[in-house]
């Protein structure tokens, strides 16, 4: 064992499980729509889309598409962890990588909700 | 004791090309390298998602869009890299469970993962992109 030094409150662990859990989700997801695509072929643009109009779908691609953004965060921020090692510049990386997904959550919404 | 086991000297090559990286080594840097792509390209996928949902006009649009050669390349290897990263990430959920972890299994179940990766991409590529 080594004697390590704690301090402060945050040792990953709910990242661990976080980047986990969207994990299963996204899967679950994916295994979803490919069984649609698979069962219901849509080759015209009403048939695609009632697939994300219909109530279910919408709530589990937008269920996606959040897991998917918390899920990148907690993999882009290890990447810029481990390769950017002057932390002003990896501090602007970080914040650029939230103010990205924040976007593109907000993106998802209205893709989804004007269905 | 731990900090003495920390000082010894450790064998170091930093000379990274001579290196051959092991399946699973091989399979674990792609997981990195097809998430951080995926994510450089979430604009473009949420743009072509956006354009297929809008209007009649518009889906035929981003039809046309990936009607290219070119394009229907990179999107077939935008699904390998999804493809490849699901896979690799269901080994990892499986090796956090310790399913798998002597040497002999994950080298087998890397194995498997690149394999199932590309059988899917080729399935679902042709779905979809064809």
């Amino acid at each position: 064992m080594l004697n390590r030094i704690v301090v402060g409150a945050g040792y990953g662990l709910k990242d661990w499980i976080a980047q986990r859990a969207t994990a299963l989700i996204m899967a679950v997801y994916t295994l979803i729509l490919l069984v649609t695509l698979g069962a219901l072929s849509p080759s015209s643009y009403e048939a695609w889309r009632a697939i994300f109009a219909n109530g279910f779908m919408q709530f589990m691609t937008f269920l996606f598409f959040i897991s998917l953004f918390y899920h990148v965060w907690i993999g882009m921020r290890d990447i810029w962890m481990d390769y950017v090692k002057p932390d002003g510049l990896r501090l602007m990386l970080e914040i650029a990588t939230i103010a990205a997904l924040v976007g593109y959550a907000g993106w998802a919404v209205k893709i989804l909700w004007r269905l | 004791m731990a900090e003495i086991a920390i000082k010894k000297k450790r064998p170091k090559n930093l000379d990274l090309p001579s290196i051959r990286l092991p399946l699973p080594g091989i399979l674990s840097i792609l997981h990195r390298i097809s998430g951080a792509v995926l994510f450089l390209l979430l604009p473009v996928l949420l743009w072509l998602f956006q354009q297929s949902l809008t209007s009649p006009e518009t889906y035929a649009a981003a039809k046309a869009v990936t009607d290219g050669f070119l394009v229907k390349l990179i999107l077939f290897g935008l699904i390998w890299l999804y493809m490849h990263h699901f896979c690799a990430g269901i080994r990892y959920l499986l090796l956090d469970l310790h399913k798998g972890v002597d040497l002999e299994s994950a080298r087998l179940s890397s194995k498997i993962v690149f394999a199932v990766s590309i059988a899917l991409t080729l399935v679902v590529g042709v779905k979809v992109v064809c």
